[in-house]
């Protein structure tokens, strides 16, 4: 059993899906609502504990408790933090309870099941960022798409089964390839006298004495699934369907949270795992000419979309381009910046489709044509999408600017060209939100039912504020954060560049239950 | 003998199986199907002629099992006529898939 | 601080404070804010799906048609449906919003003094806390202190200060009154993070955050199309220039390691002299230059920025954002002394920029149009100037432009504020800003006539106004760099530097000789001749109110003595300190200076400085006379004749050689053209059609294979069989084989 102050983790884990259990238990609709806020509220706090308690010069895996699960197949409940899962679970807290309150009048029909299933999917995308057993990982992963197919596919818009079988089928493909992958190592090294084994670290050392064309394979197998999860170009066309079509509070999660689980992917496993093929010339190009295509791509799609969702949507493709940029150029300054850009990411878009939820909940209207001049008739709301939408365009001041910086000046030094095309995209997005804003909130009030519009509410403002200040805050002040990611993104770096062949990641040591070796 | 013996068996065979191959009728692929049975029955007593009575004891049991199976069958035919009213096999494919 | 280094003459001095500067108008927006929000919000229902609103929403009437500029919008197209603007937050606005400003500029003095009085040869930075460390990037929050950074800052409070009482005057009737100020304020904000960042990264985010005021106050009236328009192209024209900013901020880093203006300038040394990378750097950060100032080919931005009030026209499209541009390149001087064949193409553009814009703005009509390009054209003449290495030149006359151009707008303000009221008074609608429909507005508005006057002769360059010694200095400066410099060593294009620096001031002498038609002009069809306003509308045109010519008389004086801040060492004038500005920014700009001119100290030769300074001046002088006598009788708008078409030239002229067009048809249309068709149907429904495709398969697969479940016995029967032949049939062959 854990012990002192190894029990947090789990209990992070345990307590979204205890609170699930409640609201399907007590099947009130009025209940429900506040049972999820309480509990996700109780998870915000969870984390900030692990926040203040993380120490941010410890290279290993901090919180870190290891329970035996299937001992046959040495598969174990690993659950650990370093810099760059504490910074993910903290934006999952922190986005859980305002998609919870931006759901809070929209949901009518079954409310009960909904948030017991956005419940389910926090367990799931915590699991993700504190799994170190892969089969875990695995585990958890699939976990996520289960109550994400029904949110999207019960509660959506017109198409929603089209969009949620096509998100299921889709990022199942990608996993399942991971899992042939993920099934390879953890039994292979297992040798006569030692049983399968699926720790991260372990697996970490196994892996770099595998052959190059192996190691190549299995990189393209977590490749694809990361790729599809991103979403890189040309994996992202389930991503439009899914935004448009999810309710609101689907549409935060997806684009706050379970986009970031493809970089993160790449960030905890794939990259490390095998070096040699992430510092593979052809691998790299690919992938970075890939991932500046999805930055261009995405913004100049998102400047002729009618429907503001599907905008949203295109962005996230272009600005998670530059995550992959700055993941694949390897330097520290880069890493950190794309680790800022999925923080920064999370929390622009999502206040993005929290705005326009609020004002579907009106109008029942996505299309951009169907406003303009709005902004006379709810000020407040203008403001608000007007800050929210430079954010996300990257105005310096803002979180937006320092990821993207980062990013930008770290691929410099080691990707220049590839830079430069990037950079490229910051004007479109500008172009494409500034259209799209304008479009929608000046020009002239020409349609007369959007004059009897009304602003926001107090429950709305109190759930645009805490983004609001930590959009400016990110933006003046990221240093907390970046002091945090600092080791494990330093870390990072030097196991992909050194191919971590011969080195003992200090962390095997700290894992109770693993081999000592 | 025993050439001439298994010639009639394959051909009494034979016509029972396009029997059941190809009529539509239920109750004509019984027929076939006990044609058919009866067939095997021939070819045992034919064979039980040169290698002993081993052959016989077998043309019981076959007959057995086809007087069973005819019984299940047929009451399998008058059940499933009670809601369609129908013997036609063709009609007869709620197993499609 | 490691013991034993001395400390900097304005440690402990106001310059202290230095972080109070830009914090107070930021103050100032968020009160403004608060207050603009106050007064138009109405908290909405609980429950908006379901809930109606309490109180009954009257209907919004469409936009009523509003003058071009729109200086009084008629009231039911901008005011929100219910609520009227309440006067008490009106009266504290007007406190507020100029307060803060007024009580930086005297912060500003007071570090102003203090430098005076100590006279620091190195910048004194003060780092408040770490903005991106990572790695071995080390950017901080911090702010420089220098004479280059004190002069901007005195230009912005100063000028910034009367603009906001001009203001206080001019937008007392609209409802956005709030709204306005707390943008105003946010501007000053940005601007002073602009010029006071110790670091190109702060510089940016100041360079954006003017963009993003200028983008919002372009757009101020944003109900009519045409200026939301004009503010979201500001913002990305911008954008475009800004992507040359960063770039030159990501070469700097990989190849110095640092991005403080100190360490920058500690280690160009490392940069070799003319190479690719310092060349290279200095373009891209002139790419960012040409859009923030408005210079070929990101102009485009500027003339449709008028669309914003006019104070914001004359605050940021004249004195102060636009100078941003100018500042950069100031501080950035040792890079741009490196880099001969960059600082040849900032002249060249700068130099047919001055050239182009102001052919342009002798056809214009509308006031403010005229000025814009006057301001794009003025640009120029300051990009030639520090382009060439002359860094005092070219900031002495972005100091005594702002003067006079923020006076030409501000009295323009004044006609239209004139304008609009006449045309309210007789019920009737015309364009208050075309300049067909003034004139003789000389006996209405005495005063303004007077200053635009002085601000005219100014900007024309006559003999011991502001724009005089500014522009000469210039124009010498730049003759004797033709003869002797880095530059007229190098080679742009192939042609040697030094031809073109002479070509330049042939082009900077035909552009100051358009300068001073197209301001006569102006002046003339505005203030002189006969009335076409309309009776009844000409006699409601009065003077403007006091809050609003006061600053106009401030700025009329600077106008007129601003010159002195500069007086070159071989002017006769008696007892007039000579350089004043050239002393007071050699630490800073000084080595580079030194740089260009071979390391010889530039001592303006006085001959050559006497001619030059007589050529121009006779050039400006007859300029206006010549305006004057050929327009003296000219009827603006009756001339054309019916029938005649506008000659081709005056044609491409007014319509400004049809540069936007070409914008829009060659690069923007087809842009979103692609990406509609190629991209989003092409590209996109192929990859989803592939992917549906993908689906269709397995579907038509399963169905293919869902059809051997027929449900028919026979057909069971028929495979068993067949089965039960080709595993015999197997078997029987095996044996036999």
């Amino acid at each position: 059993m854990p012990s002192g102050g190894d029990w947090i983790l789990p209990t992070l884990l345990a307590v979204p899906a205890i609170g699930a259990a409640l609201i399907l238990a007590t099947q009130r609709a009025g209940i429900a609502r506040w049972i999820a806020l309480l509990t996700l509220g109780a998870e915000f706090g969870l984390a900030l504990v692990l926040w203040f308690g993380f120490d941010a010069h410890d290279p290993g895996w901090q919180f870190a408790v290891s329970l035996p699960w299937i001992r046959s197949w040495g598969i174990r409940l690993a659950l650990g933090l370093d810099g760059i899962g504490l910074v993910l679970v903290l934006l999952t807290t922190f986005l859980m309870p305002l998609a919870v309150l931006g759901s809070w009048t929209s949901i009518r029909d079954k409310p009960a099941s909904f948030y017991a299933l956005l419940l389910v999917l926090t367990a799931g995308m915590l699991g993700v960022f504190v799994a170190l057993d892969l089969f875990l990982f695995y585990v958890m992963w699939e976990v996520m798409l289960v109550p994400m197919y029904f949110i999207i596919g019960i509660w959506g818009g017109e198409r929603r089964v089209y969009a949620s079988i096509k998100f299921f089928v889709y990022t199942m493909m990608g996993s399942l390839l991971m899992l042939v992958a993920i099934l390879y190592l953890g039994f292979h090294i297992g040798t006569p006298g030692r049983p399968p084994d699926f720790a991260i670290d372990n697996l970490m050392l196994y892996a770099a004495t595998l052959s190059p064309a192996t190691v190549r394979l299995l990189f393209v197998a977590f490749f694809l699934a990361f790729a599809i999860k991103v979403p890189m170009f040309p994996f992202h066309t389930w991503l439009p369907d899914a935004h448009v079509e999810a309710p609101t509070a689907g549409s935060v999660v997806l684009a706050g949270i379970m986009l970031k689980m493809g970089t993160f992917g790449f960030l905890r496993l794939a990259m490390p795992l095998f070096p040699s093929a992430a510092l593979d010339p052809t691998f790299r190009a690919i992938i970075l000419t890939l991932a500046v295509v999805g930055i261009l791509y995405g913004a100049l799609v998102a400047l002729v979309q009618p429907d503001f969702k599907k905008l949203v949507a295109y962005s996230s493709v272009s600005h998670l381009g530059f995550v992959m940029l700055g993941l694949f150029a390897l330097t520290v300054q880069s890493v950190q910046g794309a680790i800022l850009v999925m923080v920064n990411h999370g929390i622009s878009t999502g206040a993005l489709f929290l705005l326009i939820g609020m004002i579907y909940e009106r109008t029942h209207s996505r299309m951009i044509s169907a406003y303009g001049g709005i902004a006379r008739v709810v000020p407040l709301f203008a403001a608000a999408l007007t800050f929210v939408a430079l954010s996300s365009i990257g105005l310096p001041g803002t979180n937006g600017f320092v990821g993207e910086a980062l990013v930008l000046i770290g691929a410099f030094r080691t990707e220049p060209f590839y830079v430069l095309a990037a950079a490229v995209g910051v004007i479109v997005a500008a172009a494409y939100l500034l259209w799209a804003i304008q479009r929608m909130l000046f020009d002239p009030l020409d349609k007369p039912s959007n004059a009897a519009l009304l602003d926001l509410n107090w429950r709305e403002i109190g759930l645009l504020t805490p983004l609001l200040v930590v959009i400016v805050w990110m933006g003046v002040y990221p240093a907390p954060v970046l002091d945090r990611t600092q080791v494990a993104a330093a870390r990072f770096v030097g196991l992909v560049q050194r191919g971590a062949v011969g080195k003992t990641p200090r962390s095997a040591r700290l894992l109770p239950g693993a081999p000592r070796r | 003998m025993l050439p001439e013996s298994l010639a009639i068996s394959a051909i009494l065979f034979a016509i029972g199986v396009v029997g059941v191959l190809t009529r539509r009728n239920v109750i004509i692929v019984f027929m076939s199907v006990e044609l058919m049975l009866n067939a095997v029955n021939l070819t045992f007593v034919a064979f039980s002629r040169e290698y002993g009575f081993a052959g016989q004891v077998f043309v019981v049991l076959v007959m057995t099992v086809a007087a069973a199976e005819a019984a299940v069958g047929l009451a399998i035919v008058i059940a499933n006529f009670r809601h369609r009213h129908t013997v036609d096999l063709q009609a007869i494919d709620l197993l499609k898939g | 601080m490691t013991p034993g280094l001395v400390q900097h003459p304005l440690a402990g001095t106001a310059a202290e404070f230095v972080w109070a500067l830009p914090l107070l108008p930021l103050l100032g927006f968020v009160v403004n804010g608060a207050l603009a929000l106050a007064s138009s919000v109405r908290i909405g229902p609980d429950n908006p799906a379901t809930d109606a609103h309490p109180a009954a929403v009257p209907d919004v009437a469409g936009p009523a048609p509003t003058d071009a500029e729109g200086a009084h919008p008629t009231d039911a197209a901008q005011a929100p449906p219910v609520v009227p603007a309440r006067p008490a937050f009106r009266t504290l606005v007007t406190v507020i919003g100029p307060g803060v400003v007024a009580l930086a500029l005297a912060l500003a003095v007071a570090i102003f003094v203090a430098m005076a009085g100590t006279s620091p040869t190195t910048p004194f930075v003060q780092t408040y806390f770490p903005w991106m460390w990572v790695g071995d990037l080390h950017i901080n929050v911090a702010f420089q202190v220098d004479q280059l950074s004190m002069l901007m800052v005195l230009v912005i409070t100063g000028i910034g200060t009367l603009i906001h009482l001009f203001s206080v005057g001019y937008m007392r009737d609209e409802p956005g009154y709030a709204r306005y100020f707390a943008y105003l304020n946010l501007f000053v904000f940005f601007m002073l993070v602009l010029v006071l960042g110790a670091n190109y990264p702060i510089l940016f985010v100041g360079w954006e955050g003017v963009g993003l005021c200028s983008y919002l106050l372009i757009g101020f009236w944003y109900s009519e199309t045409a200026n939301a328009d004009a503010g979201k192209k500001a913002f990305i024209v911008n954008r475009i220039g800004d992507y040359g900013l960063l770039m030159a901020m990501f070469l700097l880093f990989a190849n110095l390691k640092t991005l403080d203006f100190v360490g920058v300038t500690a280690a160009a040394g490392d940069l070799v002299p003319g190479g690719v990378l310092v060349t290279t750097i200095c373009l891209f950060l002139f790419l960012a230059c040409t859009g923030k100032s408005a210079q070929i080919p990101l102009y485009v931005w500027l003339p449709d920025a008028m669309a914003g009030p006019t104070p914001v026209s004359a605050l940021i499209h004249a004195a102060t954002m636009v100078t941003a541009g100018v500042y950069l390149v100031a501080r950035s001087a040792l890079l741009f002394a490196l880099a001969p064949v960059a600082g040849l193409t900032v002249c060249v553009i700068g130099g047919l920029t001055a050239l182009f814009a102001a052919s342009i703005a002798l056809t214009q009509w509308d006031i403010k149009k005229v000025l814009a390009y006057s301001t794009v054209s003025q640009l120029g003449f300051m990009f030639v100037a520090v382009g060439c290495g002359a860094y005092v030149a070219g900031v002495f006359h972005l100091v005594a432009h702002a003067f006079f151009k923020a006076l030409l707008f501000l009295g323009a303000g004044s006609v239209i504020y004139a304008m609009h009221d006449a045309y309210h008074a007789a019920h009737a609608h015309g364009d208050a800003q075309d300049m067909r429909n003034m004139g003789g507005l000389r006996r209405r508005m005495p005063w303004t006539w007077a200053l635009m006057w002085v601000a005219t002769l100014a900007i024309a360059g006559v003999p011991l106004f502001a724009g005089f010694f500014s522009k000469d200095e210039i124009m010498g400066t730049l003759f004797e760099r033709a003869r002797s410099s880095t530059l007229a060593d190098a080679h742009w294009l192939g042609m040697p530097g030094g031809t073109i620096l002479y070509a330049l001031y042939g082009v900077l002498l035909v552009a100051v000789a358009m300068t001073a038609v197209y301001m006569t002009r102006l002046m003339i069809y505005t203030f002189h001749g006969v009335n076409r306003t309309g009776e009844a509308e000409a006699a409601a045109l009065r003077e403007a109110p006091w809050i609003m010519t006061g600053p106009l008389v401030v700025l009329g004086i600077l106008s007129a003595v601003g010159g002195f801040l500069n007086v070159p060492t071989f002017f006769p004038l008696h007892g007039a300190p000579p350089e004043l500005l050239a002393q007071w920014l050699d630490p800073v700009v000084g080595p580079a200076a030194l740089r260009v001119t071979h390391g010889i100290p530039f001592v303006p030769d006085a001959s050559t400085g006497v001619t030059l300074g007589v050529v121009a001046a006779t050039i400006s002088i007859l300029g206006i006379v010549l305006t004057c006598v050929r327009l003296r009788t000219a009827r603006p708008g009756a001339d054309a004749v019916p029938g005649r078409a506008e000659p081709a030239y005056r044609r491409i002229l007014s319509h400004k050689y049809y540069v936007d067009e070409a914008y829009d048809r060659v690069i923007v249309r087809p842009l979103i053209g692609l990406s509609r068709t190629v991209l989003w149907k092409g590209v996109d429904g192929m990859i989803d059609g592939a992917v549906n495709a993908v689906a269709w398969l397995g579907r038509a697969i399963s169905r293919i294979g869902g059809m051997i479940q027929s449900g028919q016995v026979g057909t069971y029967a028929w495979v068993l069989v067949l089965g039960v032949l080709a595993v015999l049939g197997a078997f029987s062959l095996l044996h036999h084989a």
